[in-house]
């Protein structure tokens, strides 16, 4: 099955299997291992990118379903050597400690600011995150990035 | 992962044909539970076909006292509608983010999951299911476990809510899942108080000894002491029926608090 997907502002077009999912062709089919596979039962959220802007969980999106899509993963938010204010805050504010789940973080996170109203509590960071776990239960520093990041994006 | 054949519909004509031809086929949405399924064997089709591509089936429009929401609207955009507050709360309450960013209220109605949010709102506000073959009485769409009135094949096209007078949704939802342990949806409308609850059964229901009790007096109180027949509810590691039970009256009485408010 050929599969038409922009992915950080590349076009590629990929000859996958019918039941690929959209996290094996990130990481095996484009090598973005950036976009790591927790759970794969689509409850961890280590696998979340963007996909046509909105926060998805990548194992749990079939290739054929995101055919013509416009894809970003966590390799796609700096700009060269200039890092997404979120990934400067998770840096600032140490929101990372086996890193494992920090890119699915960064992602949904990015999401959850840029789609709110208004600024977030953290009690609504909290919630807005709540598909994505940190098995090291950093959670604490993590709602400190997000609230730090959303005054400088 | 299973194995299948993925078949993308770009016309309704031809996503009847891809599924008329297969002897075992399903069709996809947003795939928020059917992808976890074949991950887990629970469903195992030959083909998959995916209705993603077919236009007009996400629009969401108002008129005349009717908010239409078509079947591949997705839940984040059901919860930035705000025709009726309680229908967007609903709709924001399901599953996460990314579960909001993807599965649509389509999908959800066609699967029937016991604890699935929409048809608690589906019975409470008393909508109407249009298919491309029929329309289908909400009243008359949930037949039982994981089984609709849809015949197979059948695809919904869109969903009809009437604007209630007003209306509320309280869950008591499973900490990890999101899902309701036990949902009600208590509105008033044009043709009377309508009282759907979710999670506690073999599918949703309406819970007509709380519409009579709430129609001659809109407060929690009118609900103490009616007994709830939990007999038949669901029992798991979650919950037992007997909790059910007890938790439909106090989301009850939580949904009336909030529209009463």
């Amino acid at each position: 099955m050929k599969v038409d997907l922009t992915v950080n502002g590349s076009q590629h077009t990929v000859d996958v299997a019918d039941n690929a999912l959209l996290s094996d062709v990130l990481r095996e089919t484009l090598g973005l291992t950036g976009t790591h596979v927790g759970c794969d039962t689509s409850q961890c959220g280590a696998c979340t990118v963007h996909l046509d802007g909105r926060s998805v969980k990548a194992c749990t999106v079939l290739a054929g379903q995101a055919d013509g899509g416009d894809v970003t993963t966590i390799e796609g938010i700096a700009n060269g050597d200039d890092l997404h204010p979120m990934q400067v805050a998770f840096r600032a504010n140490h929101a990372l400690q086996c890193g494992f789940c920090t890119p699915g973080m960064i992602m949904s996170a990015i999401d959850l600011v840029q789609t709110a109203d208004s600024p977030l509590s953290a009690e609504e960071v909290r919630e807005g995150l709540e598909g994505n776990f940190c098995r090291c239960t950093g959670y604490h520093n993590i709602v400190k990035a997000v609230l730090d990041a959303q005054a400088n994006m | 992962m299973y194995t299948f054949n993925f078949r993308r519909a770009s016309n309704l004509e031809e996503a009847q044909q891809l599924h008329q031809s297969s002897s075992d086929a399903v069709y996809v949405s947003g795939g928020m539970t059917l992808i976890p399924s074949l991950k887990l064997r629970l469903a195992s089709p030959d083909d998959v076909v995916d209705l993603s591509r077919i236009d007009g089936l996400s629009a969401i429009s108002s008129a005349d006292g009717v908010l239409s929401v078509g079947a591949m609207a997705r839940h984040c955009d059901v919860a930035a509608t705000t025709d009726i507050p309680a229908l967007a709360a609903l709709a924001n309450r399901i599953g996460d983010a990314q579960v909001r960013n993807r599965g649509t209220i389509g999908g959800s109605l066609a699967n029937n999951d016991p604890a699935a949010d929409y048809p608690a709102a589906v019975l409470g506000l008393g909508a109407t299911i249009h298919t491309n073959r029929r329309t289908i009485a909400g009243d008359d769409f949930f037949v039982d476990l994981f089984e609709t009135a849809l015949d197979d094949g059948e695809i919904i096209m869109r969903v009809d809510f009437p604007t209630p007078k007003r209306a509320a949704y309280a869950k008591f939802a499973n900490q990890a899942s999101k899902y309701a342990v036990v949902g009600v949806m208590v509105a008033e409308t044009d043709s009377g108080v309508r009282v759907g609850v979710t999670g506690a059964g073999a599918c949703a229901f309406r819970l007509t000894s709380f519409e009579d009790a709430l129609s001659t007096n809109m407060s929690a109180s009118a609900l103490a002491g009616i007994d709830v027949d939990s007999s038949d509810f669901n029992s798991d590691l979650h919950a037992s029926a007997a909790y059910r039970g007890s938790l439909v009256t106090v989301m009850a009485k939580q949904a009336v608090e909030q529209l009463t408010a």
